[in-house]
């Protein structure tokens, strides 16, 4: 699936929500479903720090692909993460850095990237385009 | 003990408090950022620029010298507030941290030498942190710092200890933000006094709950932000006596602060203006006034009681939360109730109640060392204020009930 048809995916997946509690309860499930990462890799290179909760971000090539690994210590944030993982891993590095994320506006949480100060989300989300664009250079030299 | 004030009445004076939050009715507990707004400051600031807009101790004409009486009167007004001596004490500053920078690098740069000891406490907030370890790396001072028991009170024979003929300045919150203990700041300035050391407080926690004498403290500096006390953001004071303002050296160059210039030489203003380079914050100076103005009618003992009882009734009230536990027990408190709940990260606290319209703060509330004293990474904070009420409390707890369910 391109990057647009998980995003379209999700936000059909959020439309069977009508209420904050069931939204975040699912979120929350995300969370808690999300495959811890490794203790070797929460390391200080790959941690992104907000100012509330942490977020660790490891990416690495496996063929022509693109992928990443996430981990949080507070749960919502897990769940979102957990998303932006779904959403951008497992592809070019090209099209990693030209995507454009629209579906967390449209299930109504671009509130929690928009806080860049009080967590690693939008951070990360930067970091995870940048990785994007400097292994298409690599690949471009290479 | 009990108080008088109509709650209900005094809500209505705060416009922000009928706001729809995520559907709800706002609860608004995170007073100690800061703190909302009475109508009668929103007009005195709205007043300022609709009649009499106009810089000041320059301009001869009408506007210029209502603005710059009106100006000085809150000084004169700061000065009554914390009983000081002389208005030329009162300087007004961007806040807290800017009076605490101010004192560090005028002060400090002029008077503190290379092995000069420092002394602050575990318990500082950020801004009373940074700046005297800036201030020691450039001069080569020594910071101390004073800890705390697991209530979160200063242990003071500690304190006695790091006091030497080496300290030179003392630098202490009144107030925990992230802990609300009251320290015992009047014992603190005399014993710094005994070995002949300066001591700042920073009161920018307190000054909304306790009245201040600044002559009966003795304290050297106090610095405050007057967005906590109900006034205007961006705007605050520093007390300091005035010998000890004459004799610091001016801390920014510019218009407003001198006498005299010449390519050759400046001659500085005297105090206040010495310390007040530039255009102030002319608007929310004026409107400073009327906050403290709001707060003594109602009256400092009776906006504490009201807090006390918010505080008592809520301490109670999460102890059957499952797991919680209060970070701050001290017997000294103002209204603020920071805690921990096992297994459940405070951020995810702060969004769930957030959706339900209750604001508290989450994190380390720019107190870093204090939570590694705790060994935690932030707290959740309710902290309370004149307008808030039980029913909004019970509103917190069953809020936390659902934090519990949601994620237990
Ligand atoms: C204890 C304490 N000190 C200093 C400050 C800094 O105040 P301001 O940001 O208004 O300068 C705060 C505010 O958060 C505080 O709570």
């Amino acid at each position: 699936m391109t990057i647009n048809e998980i995003q379209d995916e999700l936000i059909s997946d959020f439309e069977l929500f009508d209420d904050w509690e069931s939204k975040y309860e699912f979120i929350i499930d995300l969370g808690k479903q999300f495959p811890p990462l490794e203790e070797q890799y929460k390391t200080e290179d790959n941690i992104i720090k907000g100012c509330q909760s942490r977020v660790w971000l490891n990416a690495y090539m496996d063929g022509d692909l693109l992928k990443f690994e996430a981990d949080s210590d507070a749960i919502i944030v897990r769940g979102l993460v957990s998303m932006l993982v779904k959403v951008l891993s497992g592809h070019t590095p090209e099209q990693i850095a030209k995507s454009d994320l629209y579906f967390m506006e449209r299930i109504g949480l671009h509130q929690h990237l928009a806080q860049t100060r009080s967590n690693g989300l939008a951070a990360m989300l930067k970091q995870m385009k940048a990785y994007g664009f400097a292994f298409q250079a690599k690949s471009v030299n290479a | 003990m009990s108080h008088n004030l109509n709650i209900a009445s005094i809500r209505s004076d705060f416009p922000i408090l009928n706001e729809v939050v995520n559907g709800k009715q706002l609860v608004y507990f995170d007073n100690a950022a800061t703190t909302q707004k009475p109508r009668l400051v929103l007009d005195a600031l709205s007043g300022y620029y609709e009649h009499y807009n106009a810089n000041i101790h320059r301009g001869i004409h009408h506007l210029a010298e209502k603005a710059t009486s009106a100006f000085e009167q809150s000084r004169k007004r700061l000065q009554a507030f914390l009983n000081a001596e002389h208005s030329e004490e009162i300087i007004f500053t961007y806040g807290t941290t800017d009076g605490i920078n101010l004192v560090a690098s005028a002060y400090g740069r002029k008077f503190l030498k290379e092995g000069d000891e420092v002394i602050i406490s575990t318990m500082e907030h950020h801004s009373n942190i940074v700046p005297w370890q800036m201030l020691c790396e450039e001069k080569g001072c020594i910071l101390k710092v004073i800890p705390i028991n697991d209530e979160g009170e200063l242990l003071m024979d500690e304190y006695e200890k790091l006091l030497t003929e080496k300290t030179k300045f003392v630098s202490v919150v009144h107030v925990s933000n992230a802990l609300g203990t009251i320290n015992p700041i009047k014992e603190i300035i005399q014993k710094a006094h005994a070995v002949g050391a300066k001591v700042l407080i920073d009161g920018a926690q307190a000054s909304s709950h306790i009245e201040i004498d600044v002559q009966d403290l003795d304290c050297d500096f106090y610095s405050l932000s007057l967005h906590k006390i109900y006034g205007p953001t961006g705007m605050g004071i520093l007390y300091g006596k005035r010998d000890l303002l004459n004799a610091m050296p001016p801390y920014r160059g510019g218009g407003e602060m001198i006498k005299e210039v010449t390519f050759a030489k400046t001659t500085y203003n005297e105090l206040p203006y010495k310390f007040e380079a530039g255009t102030p914050n002319i608007a929310d100076v004026v409107a400073a006034k009327y906050a403290l103005d709001y707060v003594d009618a109602l009256g400092k003992p009776q906006i504490a009681a009201h807090e006390n009882e918010l505080l008592k009734y809520a301490t109670n009230a999460v102890s059957e939360i499952e797991g919680l536990r209060i970070i701050g027990q001290a017997k000294e408190k103002v209204s603020v109730l920071s805690f921990v709940i096992d297994g459940i990260h405070h951020q995810d606290i702060g969004v769930l109640l957030d959706q339900q319209g209750i604001a508290v703060r989450t994190g380390h509330h720019c107190t870093q060392p204090l939570m590694n004293r705790f060994n935690i990474t932030g707290t959740s904070r309710a902290s309370f204020a004149v307008y808030n009420t039980i029913e909004e409390i019970d509103r917190l707890i069953q809020g936390l009930h659902k934090v519990r369910k949601m994620l237990g």
